[in-house]
């Protein structure tokens, strides 16, 4: 090994590849929640704000999205997709709907259910103008037993929505449409039904969008410092101890006006965050756990995060409460869509 | 004497020894059987602790440390807080090439909890090469027992014309 003894000014290999050829040398982006970022400067987000005051007839249209559950998947871009031809969308979905639900199954006595779809764009809920506008789709069924009660039920709705998702749609040819974000709530086998007629048709792939610890420390320090009027509920952190023979739970609840006096101590610029600020309100909070339980929350894994703007947990799911932080918040479910598409 | 230091101690004949410290029980031992298991021409001695500094009423028995590997689990925040504070009971020449930090549970992106740029800045300021693994797979552990007790072998100079030195270049980044 001759060239070994030259001294360690070797020249170094000068291959694009990072050498590990695992997840976390791939990608060279800034954000901050994907692993990958490779000592940029520190990352920061801007603080999600309350929206303006002018929308209020808009918050008409979109309190049916608050207070519920729903399911969060990262879709890529859809191919040929034009909001123009949503009603055409609808009649395509709700005939494959149909086909799907007949099939196999015997023709039920007493009152088939039809059901019904609706494609509709949701133009308030983007981030600026470069956002495509939100879509809905939603099931409804009407019991064909009592015709003239035309009430209808929503047994299912879906919607895709993009806040602030330029570091996607910039780079993406013409006849792509960016909505990485699709967020569900109802069964999960009209999910299923409705997720394939999407990927069919214009050849995108759904994926289900977990939260790992790491975002959901971010999303309690972001929502903790966001005012709200009414008198909010406590914020709530839920842990689980790994590795013990029955499943451990633990639930950190903070009074809220404590909480954000200590935010208020640790946030230097308003309207901005960083990973440090994030960090020493984590670890504040674990050291008073410490000091009175003697467990170190650190060693366990964050699983949900509940505030009075949001609630989020690990698997992906998420509920609005707050319809003035709506769009900040989607803007972080965004990012994070991005980031698991990219 | 609770630091570390690299040649406080006479070497063993054809012996090395490794010292693991991480708060992980479990894989810390499994690796530590991955590494004995190795076919090699020299022994190896595993020492494994939770953290640092090690106990001084064992010192006088304990060898010569040819090599640490701080091991930090990414699932488990209080990990990295462990390394980062036993990494000031290791004596400076400790660092050029005799440490190096592994860091566990990478298979398991989704119960990411540590900042990865808090990790790399670990590794860029004690001048360390930061190595991923996933220990809870046969294959990999094995691999990962082979590449330790490769670098073990330099550490403690038994390759030929290579020192601890060399451990720079596994600290490039290959940056576009």
């Amino acid at each position: 090994m001759e060239s070994a003894a030259d001294g360690p000014a070797q020249p170094r290999p000068s291959t694009g590849r990072p050498s590990w050829g695992l997840p976390f040398g791939r990608a060279r982006r800034r954000s901050a929640l994907s692993p990958s970022s490779r000592l940029p400067p520190a990352p920061r987000r801007t603080q999600v704000k309350a929206g303006a005051a002018e929308v209020a007839e808009d918050t008409q249209r979109t309190a049916f999205l608050l207070r519920k559950q729903w399911t969060l998947y990262s879709v890529t871009p859809l191919y040929r997709f034009s909001e123009a031809h949503l009603r055409d969308y609808s009649r395509l979905l709700s005939a494959f709907v149909a086909a799907e639900k007949k099939k196999g199954l015997a023709v039920e006595i007493g009152g088939e259910l039809d059901i019904k779809v609706s494609v509709t764009s949701l133009p308030d809920l983007k981030g600026s103008d470069r956002d495509q506008a939100a879509i809905l789709v939603q099931l409804s069924s009407r019991s064909s037993a009592s015709p003239k009660n035309s009430e209808e039920k929503v047994i299912w709705s879906g919607w895709f929505c993009c806040v602030a998702g330029d570091e996607l749609s910039e780079n993406l040819p013409e006849a792509f449409t960016c909505l990485p974000l699709f967020l569900v709530n109802g069964a999960e086998s009209n999910t299923a039904i409705v997720g394939t007629w999407f990927q069919k048709t214009f050849d995108c792939c759904f994926r289900r969008l977990s939260l790992s610890p790491f975002n959901l420390s971010w999303m309690a320090a972001m929502w903790t410092g966001c005012k709200v009027d009414k008198p909010a509920s406590a914020t709530e952190l839920v842990f689980s101890v790994p590795r013990l023979p029955h499943p451990l739970h633990i639930s950190y609840a903070i009074n809220l006006e404590d909480a954000q006096a200590l935010w208020a101590t640790i946030q230097k610029t308003p309207g901005e965050i960083t990973q440090e600020e994030v960090d020493v309100f984590m670890d504040c909070l674990y050291s008073h756990f410490y000091r009175h339980f003697k467990i170190h929350l650190s060693a366990t894994k964050l699983v949900k995060v509940s505030t009075a703007v949001a609630s989020a947990h690990c698997d992906g799911i998420i509920k609005f409460r707050q319809s003035q932080y709506l769009t900040g918040v989607l803007m972080l479910l965004t990012e994070l869509a991005i980031c698991q598409i990219q | 004497m609770a630091v570390l230091r690299p040649f406080s101690k006479l070497p063993e004949l054809n012996s090395a020894v490794l010292l693991l410290v991480g708060s992980e029980g479990d894989f810390q031992q499994k690796l530590a059987e991955a590494i004995l298991q190795e076919k090699k021409d020299f022994t190896v001695n595993v020492h494994i602790a939770t953290s640092l500094p090690l106990p001084s009423e064992r010192d006088h028995l304990r060898p010569q440390i040819d090599m640490i590997v701080f091991m930090i689990d990414i699932k488990n925040k209080y990990s990295l807080k462990n390394v980062e504070d036993s990494l000031a009971y290791v004596d400076a020449k400790f660092f050029l090439g005799k440490v190096c930090f592994l860091v566990t549970g990478v298979g398991r992106v989704n119960c990411c909890s540590v900042d990865m740029n808090a990790v790399w800045k670990l590794g860029e300021n004690y001048c360390s090469p930061v190595l991923f693994c996933e220990l809870e797979l046969e294959g990999t552990r094995v691999a990962t027992a082979q590449r330790l007790l490769r670098m073990l072998q330099i550490c403690a100079g038994y390759v030929p014309g290579v020192s601890a030195l060399y451990f720079s270049t596994l600290m490039t980044t290959f940056s576009s």
